[in-house]
């Protein structure tokens, strides 16, 4: 943008939008976040949007239906590449409830107020990916029913797991992160269940909400313990977030196979998953604010600043490919000079450079204040990324797998109908779930928007 | 001690600073027994009810401790005692690889402290609680702030009381029935 006049004033240069619309009230906020539960008008859209989810949700159980009927099988899973979609969905999956988890609780922890009206669909999108991400492990097993032989308890055939796996890290990090994703979730929800049990005209919605809040009346008292509570697991859920994607790197980093045996794996899968979260969250929170007219809540400064955190954990990421293909190069190593040949060059190349494109290339438009300002450009970026974190774990399962040390041993990967039908199948659970929150919960937390309208300033020394 | 015919009196207010300085001159006059109602958490208000103790950091500390013990003792039992098997030649104590077991329980034992020790000390579930019965305190989830002196408080009189808290100038004055 070139002017001629010469001192030009950059526009808008601290706070370039509110991120709470004017003229909210304690009232207005509430009712208007409580009108999307509790008006009792569903809008056609959402039927229209949940009967895609749902059809969906009935083609990954026709899907799964047939795996315990057939076995892993009628996936395109073999010898070499054993692992295929389920490690590519469970990593891409479960890196996309990261950014709920980095909204709530290290943005709380940093103070960063413009989380407070998207960290609630943040985290149920958490619980929801991890859900979709645990389904694939399992169902990997071969027989799922069986699952529960992961878990140490004391059984008749005398054996217990090995805890030196990384596999069985996975087993106590995934479990670990859903339940306290969801006890988080949960205790941030119990005081707008206690508003939506008061609001509620219906009296199954006045018991429902009721059960749920568990009697909560909002004594002085109690938001005592219940800030203390909530900061401290925003505290706990930080470690556990970086450690859980750490975990899920080693199932790759602990093995010997080219391109994954790196030490810069925990770093990168962690900024990848960030990087991948936000994406997601951006993709959710963009119509969502248009359909539900709440651009006084998430406004274009949220955005602004979700597009920010993307350029910077897609830089990470960037970094990470730069530093893979350099040290394969600067290992010595002819496997792992042979594995990034192979990926620049080889039968996947074409999808290496779509994950180029997707993650390094296209991100970077983010640089420019009209892309940041634009919401369709925002949407399309977003679209852009959640594609490239896909290919990107295809990129490191499948070439890793494919060829590694023999040639005798190496083969091709494709997927077939059933791990096609399984992926979109998640998705379809995925929304499925969304579309159920965003009906009957408070998407953006009520009680915390209330902290931020102009009448909640405290005087000091009143 | 008999239980008093109501559970208390309480006052309501529009505005936080209002409910702020009414909490201050509620203590100032000496009633113990109060509590405040707030549709979302006021740091202020705590201190001017005057409650600083707050057991909970011990107990998730406790929780982390039980989760880190459990995790670790249970992968040693495991390896060591009750399934040893020979990995490469390694020791049955191959501590490094029970690290991250032993963080991820670390942080559930801490976690799950955290949330249902919150919950036990504020004595949650309760889905019945007297302040219910004031009809209009279905506010204090939405936009109202509400004082409440409890007929426990050794000053409580029925009459003095109500004319005290008619004194902060409240929106109005209501008896909280059992």
């Amino acid at each position: 943008m070139a002017d001629s006049t010469l001192p030009t004033p950059h526009p808008a240069p601290v706070e370039p939008a509110p991120i709470i619309g004017p003229g909210h009230t304690f009232a207005s906020v509430t009712d208007k976040i409580g009108a999307v539960v509790l008006s009792g008008r569903t809008p056609r859209w959402w039927f229209v949007g949940f009967g895609i989810a749902f059809s969906l949700l009935m083609l990954f159980l026709y899907s799964v239906s047939y795996l315990v009927l057939k076995g892993i099988g009628i996936w395109g899973v073999n010898v070499p590449v054993a692992w295929g979609f389920a490690i590519i969905n469970f990593v891409w999956w479960i890196g996309i409830g990261h950014a709920g988890t980095l909204i709530s609780a290290i943005l709380l922890l940093l103070r960063q107020e413009w989380r407070t009206s998207i960290n609630r669909f943040a985290e149920a999108m958490t619980l929801f990916a991890v859900a979709c991400a645990g389904m694939f492990p399992l169902l990997h097993l071969g027989r799922p029913w069986l699952f529960y032989w992961l878990l140490p308890y004391p059984n008749t055939m005398g054996v217990w797991p090995q805890f030196r796996s990384p596999l069985m890290w996975d087993v106590f990090a995934v479990s670990t992160y859903a339940t306290v994703s969801f006890m988080f979730w949960f205790v941030g929800l119990i005081p707008d269940l206690a508003t939506l049990r008061d609001r509620s005209p219906s009296r199954v919605g006045r018991f429902t909400y009721g059960m749920l809040a568990m009697g909560w009346r909002g004594s002085a008292r109690h938001w005592h313990r219940y800030e203390t509570a909530y900061l401290l697991l925003a505290g706990l859920s930080t470690p556990l977030v970086v450690s859980v994607h750490t975990i899920v790197s080693f199932d790759f980093a602990i093995g010997v196979i080219p391109g994954w045996h790196a030490t810069i794996f925990p770093p990168y899968f962690v900024a990848g998953a960030i990087y991948a979260g936000f994406a997601m969250v951006m993709t959710l929170a963009i119509p969502l604010r248009k359909a539900y007219g709440l651009e006084d809540f998430i406004t274009m400064r949220h955005l602004n600043y979700m597009a920010r955190v993307m350029l910077a954990t897609g830089l990470v990421v960037a970094y990470g490919y730069m530093m893979e293909a350099f040290m394969a190069w600067y290992s010595g190593n002819p496997y792992e000079q042979y594995m990034i040949l192979n990926r620049l060059t080889g039968p996947y190349a074409p999808l290496y450079w779509a994950l180029m494109m997707c993650n390094v290339v296209v991100p970077q438009a983010i640089w420019f204040e009209r892309v940041r300002g634009s919401v369709p450009a925002l949407f399309i970026i977003a679209m852009f990324v959640n594609v490239g974190m896909w290919l990107e774990r295809f990129i490191i399962v499948v070439t890793s797998l494919h060829r590694d040390f023999l040639p005798s041993s190496w083969g091709m990967y494709y997927p077939t109908f059933w791990d096609w039908s399984t992926f979109i199948g998640t998705i379809g659970l995925f929304l499925t779930l969304l579309f159920l929150f965003i009906r009957f919960l408070p998407m953006i937390s009520i009680f915390e928007m209330r902290t931020l309208v102009p009448e909640a300033e405290v005087k000091e020394e009143a | 001690m008999p239980r008093p015919p109501i559970y208390g009196l309480m006052a309501e207010f529009t505005e936080p600073n209002e409910l702020i300085a009414a909490v201050r001159r509620t203590r100032e006059a000496g009633f113990q027994h109060i509590d405040a109602y707030t549709p979302y958490p006021i740091e202020a208000l705590s201190e001017a009810l005057g409650f600083h103790r707050n057991r909970l950091p011990l107990l998730v500390l406790i929780g982390g401790i039980i989760g880190l013990l459990s995790g670790y003792g249970l992968q040693y039992w495991v390896a060591v005692i009750a399934y040893p098997i020979n990995v490469g030649g390694r020791p049955f104590h191959s501590w490094p690889a029970f690290l991250p077991i032993t963080f991820e329980t670390t942080v559930l034992g801490a976690a799950l402290f955290a949330v249902l020790g919150m919950l036990a000390l504020n004595g949650l579930p309760m889905p019945y609680h007297p302040v219910f019965n004031v009809p209009r305190f279905a506010l204090a989830s939405r936009n109202r702030f509400f004082l409440c002196i409890e007929a426990t408080d050794p000053q409580f009189d029925r009459e003095n009381t109500r004319r005290f808290l008619e004194r902060l100038v409240p929106r109005e004055v209501s008896e909280v029935e059992h």
